[in-house]
């Protein structure tokens, strides 16, 4: 090893991200995406949506489903571009799209959630 | 990374060409690039929250605009997408949890499934839990 390496850290984001996407995350699409917009389930009221999202522990709750996913996404997403593509040369243009990429929705969730 | 060639004529170093679509070739392959590309259905259902908070934090007319939108046949296409590639995520992320902290009990092994089952089992009660606050009238 001639430097050391920001392996580890990157690593546990991905691993933390796939644990929330994994456990949380179908749950709001399914709600979200399909049973409300299909009309399955009776689509939420304004008001008890944004009743809910204002509450201190939901704030924390929607913050880290928003933030750890995005950096799952980054490190897998760059290794598949990576592995799969096999852009190697363009390395460091996608680390920085996928990771800053993850880093703006991070800003732009947690600046909503303080906000709302 | 490039190597410095030790001797004026150094041999140059063998690269097996491996072809852009290497992962077309085996169903282990395709489902090993299938997993990978979940984690951009992962992205998309964290913009869709971004969008609802920014809806909610808008007013009703952003809130009801969004719903709208949500009902068009592109946006159920891609979210019905979206929810397969979310499960293939799950399920892939659940299984893989033993192999890569495998669990021992008085020096034997615990067999995977009864490390994945509780995994499983979480999941259900988390998936429950939100859609209880979601879905709760008071």
């Amino acid at each position: 090893m001639s430097k050391p390496s920001n392996e580890g850290f990157f690593w546990l984001l991905f691993s933390a991200g796939g644990v929330v996407a994994a456990l949380f995350i179908p749950v709001h699409l399914f709600l979200f995406g399909l049973a409300f917009p299909l009309g399955w389930l009776p689509q939420p009221s304004y008001g008890h949506l944004l009743a809910l999202a204002q509450s201190p522990l939901a704030r924390i709750y929607l913050f880290v489903l928003c933030a750890l996913p995005l950096f799952h996404w980054a490190h897998r997403f760059h290794f598949t571009l990576y592995d799969g593509l096999q852009v190697k040369h363009l390395n460091e243009v996608i680390f920085v799209l996928c990771y800053g990429g993850a880093l703006l929705g991070t800003l732009l969730s947690g600046y909503l959630l303080l906000r709302i | 990374m490039t190597m410095q060639p030790s001797t004026e004529f150094h041999p140059r170093w063998y690269r097996a060409k491996v072809s852009t679509y290497w992962w077309m070739g085996s169903w282990r392959y395709l489902l090993f690039i299938l997993r990978e590309l979940s984690s951009v259905a992962v992205a998309w259902s964290v913009v869709m929250t971004v969008l609802l908070l920014r809806a909610l934090l808008n007013g009703p007319e952003a809130y009801a605009r969004l719903t709208q939108c949500l009902r068009s046949t592109w946006m159920i296409a891609l979210n019905i997408i979206t929810f397969c590639f979310l499960l293939l995520h799950t399920i892939t992320w659940f299984n893989l949890a033993p192999r890569a902290m495998p669990v021992r009990v008085g020096g034997k092994r615990v067999p995977e499934f009864l490390v994945a089952v509780p995994n499983y089992a979480l999941w259900v009660v988390a998936s429950a839990a939100i859609a209880w606050f979601v879905l709760r009238t008071s």
